[in-house]
C-alpha cells in the first residue's frame, strides 16, 4: 500500500528519466539519497505505524473510527498544529529551535480577537493574527540572528513575554468572536468536497513548506546552515539574514495557526496554544528532522502530527484517559528515534 | 640499548577516516624514562596517533605492546589503568568544578563509595600542585577562574594523580609564557627523573633541543624517522623531513609566456593588510594566470593572511582590491561576490555540508544562477555542477554521490567545482593537499595549473615547501607573521626557503 501513497506523497515519480549508469556505492553506507524526491526509510516507518494506528482504531471502534466525520476530526485537530510544525520543521532544519510557538499562537489569537479587532471583521482577525506572529518571530529572529543570543534562551523569553501579553490582554477571560463570515469556516457547510477549510489550509501550508524546503534557494540556505554553519558562510551564504528568515517563517506559521485555532474554537483565549513547542518539536523529530540541523522533512513532520492525532483520537474513543495518551506519546517518541538511528546512514564523520 | 624492553612500542598503527588515511602503518617506540618527541605538520597524523595511545581512537591495524607485552588500549579508561595519561592542548577540565574535584575527578577519594571526602580531596590536590612547583594554586577554586598556564598545571596534576608512567603531552608551551616553560620543562625533567616516559608534542623546534631525548616526525600519516638523538640531528634535516616529500612529485609545467602573465593588470591587489598580533602589513599582487605561493611554518601566518583577504577575518588595518574594486573588510560576501573563493584548510568543517550530495556542495555558492525568485531550476543545477566536477574528472562521477563517501582529494575537488561553476577570478588554496592520498596529489596539481592557464589567479598555502616551489610561479616566504623574503619559485630551492624560513630563529 505504500507504493500508491509514496508518489501521491513526493508529487510524482523520479524525475531522472535516463538515469545514468551508477557507480557502485560501498553498500554500508546505506542508503543513497537522491534529490528528496523519493520517500526514505523514516517516512516509510512512519506510514507503518499510521496504518498500524488506523488498523489498531478500526478494529478497536470500527464505526466511531472510521465514521467520516471522525476522519474529517482527525485531520482538522491537526491542521493548526500542523501549520505550527512545518514552521518549526524549517527551524530545527537549521540547526535552532523556537520554543515559543505556542505563546505566539496564544497571543496572536487573543489580539486578533479583541472587540477593537472584531470591529474590522474578516480580514482584522487574519491580518492582526498574521502581524502579530510575523512581529513575535521577527523579534526572535533578531535576538538570535544579530544579538547573538542562543535559540533556546531566546525564544524561551519570547514564550514567557507573550503568554504574559496575552494573559494582560485578555485578563484570562475568553474572548467570543462574533464575525460570522470567521465562524462559517468552521460549520460543516462550508466543506468543499467533504474537507473543512482548515484541512485546506493545512494542506497548502504543507505543500508550500515543502516546495520552499525542497526547491527554493531559501530551502537549500536552511539546510546549509544547518547541516554546517561555518561552510555556509565561507560559501558566501548570509548566515544572519537566513536565521532571520526562518524565525520570521515560524512566526508566521503561528499567525496562521492562530487564524485557524479562532475559525476552530470561534474564540480567542491566553491558553490557547498551550505546549504546541513539545508537540511541534516531538512531530518534526519523529518525522525524521534532525534536531542538531543539516536534515529536515516536511513529510516526515505531517507524518508525525498525524500519528499524534490519531492515537488521541483512538484514545478518546475507547475512553482511555489523556494520561494514558501522553504515556504512549512520550513511547512512541522514543521508539521513533531509536529506529531512526538504526536506519539513518548518518555517520560519525 | 637498554636491557629491558621499551615501555611502549607501536608498530604499523594504521587508522582511516571515511575519506582520509590517518595513519599509514605508523611505529613509535618509547623507553622509560626518556623525552620523545612528536614532530610533525598539521595533519601529519600527529593528534591520530595520540588519540589511539589514550585509547579514544581504535586502530585499524598494527600492534601495541606495553612493557614487553601485546596491549589493547580499548577505551580511555583502559589506557588510563596501564599508566598512560594524556595532556591535550583543548584542555579537558570542567571550568565549574574545584582544581580539586578536576583532579580527581573519576576517582574521587569518597567515604563508602559515594559521598565525596572534599578535604581529602583538597590536601592531596595541594600536595600534587607543590610538587608541579605551583603552591599557589587554591585546590579549592574552580578550574574557570584559573589562567591557562594554571589550567595546565591542573591537568598535569590530574595524570599524576594516577599510577603514571607515560604522559602525553599535546603542545603544552602553545599557550605559556617564557618562565612559564621554564617550569614545564623543569617539572618535565623531574618526571622523567623518577623513570616516566613523556611524549612532547611541539611545533617549537628549539624547545625539542632543550628537552627532547628522541624524535619521531610524522608526516602523511607515516613515520619518516623514528627515534632520532634529538641533540644531534641538524633542525634543517628535521625540518626537510616534516616539509619535504618522501616522493618525487610530477609538478604541471609553468606557462610557457610568462611575459604575458606579468605583463596583465593585477586582478587581486593586497595593500598593508594587517591583523594585529598575527601577520604584519602584507603587499601582494596577483594576475591572471598566476600561482603565489606563501610558505613557511605553522604560526608563521600563512593561513590568517589568506582567510583575512577572504574577510573571513577582519583586518586591523589594510585593503583588499579585486579588479581595482575595493572590498568592505572583513565581509566574506563582499569577497565571494567580488569573484574570491577559498578552499580552506579544514575542508569538512569549513566547506562541506557533509550530508548533501556533489550537486548540492557544488552548487551552494552560485544558487542564485539556476534560480528565477528563489525557484530552483534543479535540472540545471545538476547539470551544471556536473560539467564542473567532470572538467575536475571528480570520481565517482555521479553528482548524486553524498560528498562525505567521497575520498579526500575528491572532496576537494568539490570544493574547487564550487568555486569553478561559480566562475571566480581569484582561487586562495590552504593547504589543497591536505588529507589527499599521495597518489591523488599529482592530479590535483594539474588540475590547479590547468584552472591557472584558464586565467584564474591562483593564492596557494601549503606547508610542504616542495609543493609551493613545484606549483608556484612566485613565493612570499613567511616568518613569524612577516613576509621575509619574495622571490620567482625557480629562483629558489627547498635549502634556501628553510634557511628562510627557519633564520634567526635559535636554533638554526
Amino acid at each position: 500500500m505504500t507504493q500508491p501513497v509514496s508518489s501521491a506523497q513526493q508529487g510524482g515519480p523520479d524525475k531522472g528519466a535516463a538515469p545514468a549508469p551508477v557507480p557502485e556505492l560501498r553498500k554500508k553506507d546505506g542508503p543513497v539519497r537522491t534529490s528528496g524526491l523519493r520517500l526514505d526509510v523514516r517516512n516509510l516507518s512512519l506510514l507503518g505505524v499510521l496504518a498500524v494506528l488506523v488498523a489498531v482504531g478500526g478494529f478497536t471502534e470500527p464505526d466511531a473510527f472510521l465514521d467520516t466525520g471522525n476522519l474529517q476530526l482527525i485531520l482538522t485537530q491537526s491542521s493548526v498544529i500542523g501549520v505550527v510544525t512545518v514552521g518549526m520543521t524549517f527551524v530545527i532544519t537549521s540547526g535552532g529551535i523556537d520554543l515559543s510557538v505556542g505563546a505566539m499562537v496564544a497571543l496572536a489569537s487573543v489580539w486578533a480577537t479583541t472587540v477593537a479587532t472584531q470591529e474590522y471583521g474578516f480580514a482584522g482577525i487574519l491580518f492582526t493574527a498574521v502581524i502579530v506572529g510575523l512581529a513575535a518571530g521577527l523579534v526572535n529572529g533578531l535576538l538570535i540572528a544579530y544579538g547573538r543570543m542562543v535559540p533556546f534562551i531566546a525564544t524561551l523569553a519570547m514564550l514567557a513575554s507573550a503568554r504574559g501579553l496575552a494573559l494582560q490582554i485578555t485578563d484570562g477571560k475568553t474572548q467570543i468572536v462574533t464575525v460570522k463570515s470567521v465562524l462559517d469556516l468552521g460549520l460543516p457547510d462550508s466543506y468543499v468536497l467533504g474537507i473543512p477549510p482548515l484541512v485546506m489550509m493545512f494542506a497548502a501550508v504543507t505543500v508550500i513548506g515543502w516546495l520552499v524546503l525542497n526547491r527554493t534557494t531559501f530551502g537549500r540556505r536552511t539546510v546549509a546552515v544547518g547541516g554546517n554553519a561555518e561552510a555556509a558562510r565561507l560559501a558566501g551564504i548570509d548566515v544572519r539574514r537566513q536565521r532571520l528568515f526562518l524565525y520570521l517563517l515560524s512566526g508566521l506559521c503561528c499567525g496562521i495557526a492562530a487564524f485557524m485555532l479562532i475559525i476552530l474554537s470561534g474564540s480567542g483565549q491566553n491558553t490557547n496554544g498551550n505546549l504546541y513547542e513539545l508537540d511541534a518539536i516531538a512531530a518534526a523529530i519523529i518525522g525524521g528532522t534532525l534536531l542538531s540541523g543539516g536534515r529536515g522533512t516536511i513529510v516526515g513532520s505531517v507524518l508525525g502530527v498525524l500519528v499524534f492525532t490519531t492515537i488521541t483520537n483512538i484514545f478518546a474513543l475507547n475512553n482511555l484517559q489523556s494520561d494514558v495518551q501522553q504515556i504512549a506519546k512520550g513511547a512512541i517518541i522514543v521508539a521513533a528515534v531509536l529506529v531512526q538511528r538504526r536506519t539513518s546512514a548518518h555517520g560519525e564523520t | 640499548m637498554a636491557p629491558e624492553p621499551p615501555l611502549l612500542t607501536m608498530s604499523g598503527i594504521t587508522k582511516s577516516f571515511p575519506g582520509v588515511r590517518a595513519l599509514d602503518g605508523v611505529d613509535l617506540e618509547v623507553q622509560a624514562g626518556e623525552v620523545h618527541c612528536l614532530l610533525g605538520q598539521n595533519g601529519a597524523g600527529k593528534s591520530t596517533l595520540i588519540k589511539v595511545l589514550a585509547g579514544a581512537h581504535q586502530p585499524d591495524g598494527g600492534a601495541i605492546t606495553w612493557r614487553g607485552e601485546p596491549a589493547a588500549l580499548k577505551s580511555p579508561i583502559a589506557a588510563m589503568r596501564l599508566g598512560i595519561a594524556t595532556i591535550y592542548q583543548e584542555l579537558d577540565l570542567v571550568e565549574g568544578l574545584s582544581v580539586a574535584e578536576n583532579v580527581f575527578l573519576g576517582h574521587e577519594p569518597t567515604t563508602a563509595r559515594f559521598v565525596v571526602r572534599t578535604r581529602e580531596g583538597r590536601t592531596a590536590a595541594a600536595a600534587l600542585l607543590k610538587r608541579l612547583g605551583h603552591p599557589e594554586i587554591d585546590p579549592a577554586r574552580p578550574v574557570g577562574e584559573l589562567s591557562a598556564a594554571q589550567q595546565q598545571i591542573v591537568s598535569m596534576a590530574r595524570a599524576l594523580s594516577h599510577d603514571v608512567r607515560l604522559i602525553v603531552m599535546d603542545e603544552p608551551s602553545a599557550a605559556l609564557d617564557p618562565d612559564e616553560v621554564d617550569n614545564l620543562f623543569r617539572i618535565v625533567a623531574a618526571l622523567t627523573a623518577d623513570g616516566v616516559a613523556v611524549v612532547y608534542i611541539s611545533h617549537r623546534l628549539e624547545e625539542i633541543r632543550r628537552i627532547g631525548d628522541r624524535v619521531t616526525v610524522l608526516k602523511d600519516g607515516r613515520a619518516v624517522a623514528v627515534g632520532l638523538p634529538a641533540d644531534s640531528t641538524p633542525t634543517r634535516d628535521i625540518v626537510a623531513m616534516m616539509t619535504g616529500r618522501n616522493v618525487e612529485y610530477v609538478f604541471p609545467p609553468r606557462t610557457a609566456d610568462r611575459a604575458e602573465v606579468t605583463a596583465a593588470e593585477p586582478v587581486l591587489k593586497v595593500e598593508g593588510l594587517t591583523r594585529k598580533g598575527e601577520f604584519d602589513p602584507v603587499d601582494l599582487e596577483l594576475r591572471p594566470g598566476e600561482i603565489v605561493g606563501l610558505a613557511g611554518l605553522v604560526g608563521s601566518g600563512r593561513s590568517e593572511i589568506l582567510e583575512t583577504v577572504y574577510g573571513a577575518r577582519r583586518p586591523s588595518a589594510g585593503r583588499v582590491t579585486v579588479a581595482g574594486k575595493q572590498l568592505r573588510p572583513g565581509s566574506v560576501r563582499a569577497a565571494v561576490a567580488a569573484g574570491i573563493g577559498l578552499a580552506p584548510e579544514e575542508r569538512k568543517a569549513q566547506a562541506l555540508l557533509m550530508l548533501e550530495s556533489v550537486t548540492r556542495n557544488v552548487s551552494v555558492s552560485s544558487m542564485s544562477r539556476f534560480s528565477r525568485a528563489g525557484w530552483i531550476d534543479r535540472a540545471a543545477e545538476r547539470r551544471a555542477a556536473r560539467e564542473a566536477t567532470r572538467e575536475l574528472s571528480l570520481r565517482p562521477d555521479n553528482p548524486d554521490t553524498p560528498v562525505r563517501m567521497l575520498s579526500g582529494g575528491n572532496q576537494q575537488k568539490a570544493v574547487l567545482a564550487r568555486w569553478l561553476l561559480r566562475g571566480c577570478r581569484v582561487l586562495l588554496l590552504d593547504e589543497p593537499t591536505r588529507g589527499v592520498d599521495v597518489g591523488a596529489r599529482a592530479e590535483l596539481y594539474a588540475v590547479i595549473r590547468r584552472l591557472a592557464d584558464e586565467g584564474l589567479a591562483v593564492l596557494l598555502v601549503s606547508s610542504e615547501v616542495p609543493e609551493v616551489l613545484g606549483l608556484a610561479d612566485r613565493v612570499l616566504v613567511l616568518r613569524e607573521g612577516r613576509v621575509v623574503h619574495t622571490a620567482d619559485a625557480r629562483e629558489l630551492d627547498e635549502h634556501r626557503v628553510l634557511d628562510l624560513v627557519m633564520e634567526g630563529s635559535p636554533t638554526s
